[in-house]
């Protein structure tokens, strides 16, 4: 190799070169035929009105995008997506986070909590969504509530509180919401604790030995430490919540009116149920940018709080 | 190593080619009926006896996954030899037009058009196409009907002595007076799958043909006329009429027909509106359930009912599939009358084989008596854009929840459908 190199420089460079390209080449291919290919057809199908079964299509430029920005329940179901997003940012991460700290102290039977708390997430969307539907169902056998949640509230006394969960505008979609983020709780909990484990037990010694309160450990010391784990976190939520959609059709199928509507079953419905193809690629296109968008932004904004 | 890897190598390849020979020599239907599958793996079984012919048939289940995995398939030119398409009549003719379903009038009117005259013909229409009709499709007939069905109400015969009942009601008048009465004693009166728009579409549509008949839904449908017109207003009026009334089990609105046929069978309702397979469902679910067939009560007295029927499911072949003559004669054996009593038995579905119908159970038979006034959306010349569809069916379950008056749901499907008919002409 040194006598090459010392014949002819360039040459070595060039083969060095086409040696490292041919090893991430399976890589490339796989990821071209797999991510680029699919996206770029999606977007060259989303300019056609197009049934998904006919071999003609007919071309129409941007007039499936100009019709996505006029759908009001495209932008409904969008909003839908952005509140189970904003009640699992919030709820679901505060719990997460809350029970991952109480598993990161020497308590008895942590293990035994782990597996619990990680459980949920490893249901089927389906099995959870089918029990939680019983659980919330509104249906009556012999003046019973079947419904456990119903049931319970008779039993309570609390009759005022008794309602259609799933069928009520006021309730569907935050019930739908608080089940997602029951099953996903459980992801938040194992990150946040490995992040946890990994901070120094020393610097809670030390703040210790100064006096420091639990409160003030945890304002100083561990949240500021766990940041680059909150954003991931964060990520991870966001895209997560934002594309639900098995559980929403195992908990109320076609939906409530429009109320439970997230934007994959409008993709869905566009592609099936009205058989405009060329339509669905199209809100598939525009969801995607919004997914990107919130990404990105929130990519700087965690780039912004590291520097800080 | 250098020369042993490229001969290790072929003969990788050639085993992995092995099954593709061994598939040619296999029938492949895909399909999405859960409940007939054991009952086609015996009569697949079965032929591969009599002939030497392996058929295989793949369950894709639910219909929705089945459906999208057939436009996949389409998509990748990669159907089986024979394949069922679920949807309306539309949705076949794209198809057809597409050139992935194989004409088979030829077929059918062999030897005197014996294998034609075996079937119900309202059944063998949705699958026809008649010259110059709406599609443009070229006149013939695409499609073998496995099985028939209607969809009728059913009341349960335990609820119906506890509340004193003695005759099912005729008259929408006397249904909401039976309601009452069953509400009194705490029971709940009618169910239906109404989570799914198509479960919608079936009650509001065979009410529309008995407040305004058929011309005047399809000059509708044609956009000639409106649907804020009184007769749809009338319609739309009937489920507030059952809402005020408390005629209709909580959670109507989200429940899938699964649901609904739960609460049927298990009496957490005494009025159910439900197609003829439910009488397989309700023996799965419970089988001392006491119920009985009736029509849908009339809102006009004058005017006879009309049901949605004849369109139960079928099969299709794939224009591409080698040997056409053995699918062929695959299918023609399986409608045959013992296959379809057999299939009937196994899993309690009408017959599509008149011949075959006088071997069917009795409940069977209460449905089957119908079949004379059964209409379907397959049948008509024109239908509704799904898009319209889908908006007057989420309208009525406003209305069901108390949210939109008959007016405002007739006002917004009104301005939809001329959104929809100018996007047409464009």
């Amino acid at each position: 190799m040194r006598v090459a190199s010392v014949k002819n420089p360039s040459a070595v460079n060039i083969k060095d070169l086409f040696g490292n390209y041919l090893f991430i080449l399976p890589a490339v291919l796989i990821f071209s035929l797999f991510y680029v290919y699919p996206f770029f057809e999606i977007f060259y199908l989303s300019l056609y009105e197009w049934n998904g079964i006919s071999t003609t299509r007919h071309f129409i430029g941007l007039g499936n995008f100009f019709e996505i920005m006029q759908d009001k329940v495209w932008w409904m179901s969008v909003w839908h997506a952005a509140y189970i997003t904003l009640i699992a940012l919030t709820f679901q991460n505060a719990l997460a986070f809350a029970l991952a700290l109480s598993c990161d102290r020497d308590i008895r039977m942590r293990r035994f909590y782990r597996f619990v708390f990680y459980l949920p997430p490893v249901l089927s969307e389906v099995v959870v969504g089918l029990i939680w539907r019983w659980i919330l169902s509104a249906s009556m056998q012999g003046g019973e509530p079947v419904g456990l949640l119903n049931y319970f509230l008779t039993k309570a006394h609390l009759y005022h509180l008794m309602r259609d969960w799933l069928s009520d505008p006021r309730t569907a979609l935050t019930s739908i919401a608080i089940v997602h983020s029951w099953k996903g709780f459980g992801w938040g909990f194992i990150i946040l604790l490995a992040g946890l484990q990994t901070i120094d037990r020393q610097l809670y010694e030390a703040a210790r030995v100064d006096g420091a309160s639990s409160l003030s450990i945890l304002k100083n010391i561990t949240i500021p430490m766990m940041v680059p784990v909150f954003i991931m976190v964060m990520i991870l939520t966001i895209l997560g919540s934002m594309q639900v959609f098995v559980l929403v059709l195992s908990m109320v199928g076609q939906g409530l009116v429009y109320h439970t509507e997230v934007p994959v079953t409008r993709i869905l419905d566009s592609m099936i149920g009205t058989s405009r193809f060329g339509y669905a690629c199209a809100q598939g296109i525009v969801f995607g940018g919004i997914l990107v968008v919130g990404s990105f932004i929130l990519h700087k904004f965690s780039k912004k709080v590291r520097q800080e | 190593m250098k020369r042993i890897l490229p001969v290790v190598l072929a003969v990788f390849l050639l085993a992995g080619c092995s099954p593709l020979i061994e598939q040619k020599d296999t029938i492949t239907i895909w399909h999405w009926m859960t409940d007939r599958q054991d009952a086609f793996t015996r009569l697949a079984q079965q032929y591969e006896q009599k002939t030497g012919v392996k058929v295989r048939f793949e369950l894709y289940a639910p219909s929705d996954i089945y459906s999208r995995k057939i436009v996949a398939a389409a998509q990748a030119r990669a159907l089986p030899d024979i394949f069922g398409i679920l949807g309306e009549k539309k949705r076949l003719a794209l198809f057809v037009e597409s050139g992935f379903v194989a004409d088979l009038t030829d077929e059918f009117e062999k030897n005197d058009a014996l294998w034609e005259k075996s079937f119900f013909e309202k059944a063998l229409n949705v699958n026809r196409f008649e010259p110059d009709n709406a599609y443009k499709v070229k006149p013939g007939i695409y499609g073998v009907p496995l099985d028939v069905t209607n969809i009728q109400m059913l009341y349960n015969e335990e609820l119906f002595v506890k509340a004193g009942i003695k005759e099912p009601p005729e008259t929408f008048d006397q249904f909401l007076e039976n309601i009452a009465v069953l509400n009194r004693l705490g029971i709940d009166g009618f169910v239906s799958g109404w989570g799914e728009n198509w479960m919608i579409d079936c009650f509001s549509s065979i009410y529309a043909l008995n407040i305004m008949g058929e011309e005047k839904v399809m000059a509708t449908y044609r956009g000639e006329v409106s649907y804020t017109d009184e007769d749809w207003i009338k319609v739309l009026s009937l489920f507030k009429t059952m809402r005020d009334h408390k005629a209709l089990v909580p959670g109507i609105v989200t429940k899938g027909n699964k649901y609904a046929e739960q609460d049927f069978a298990l009496g957490r309702a005494a009025f159910a509106f439900n197609g003829s397979w439910c009488v397989n469902v309700y023996d799965k679910m419970n089988p001392a359930l006491q119920y009985k067939v009736m029509l849908p009560p009339r809102v006009d007295p004058d005017v006879p009912m009309q049901i949605w029927g004849g369109a139960g499911s079928s099969f299709v072949v794939n224009q591409t599939a080698g040997n056409r003559q053995r699918i062929i004669d695959f299918l023609k054996w399986l409608t045959g009358k013992e296959q379809q009593v057999f299939l009937s038995q196994e899993t309690k579905n009408l017959p599509s084989n008149r011949e075959a119908l006088s071997e069917i159970p009795d409940v069977l038979l209460q449905f089957a008596k119908a079949m004379d006034i059964t209409t379907h959306p397959s049948l008509w010349p024109y239908n509704e854009s799904p898009l319209v569809t889908e908006a007057f069916c989420k309208g009525i379950q406003a209305i069901i929840i108390g949210e939109a008056t008959p007016e405002k749901v007739a006002t917004d499907v009104q301005r939809l459908k001329e959104r929809e008919m100018k996007r047409e002409r464009q």
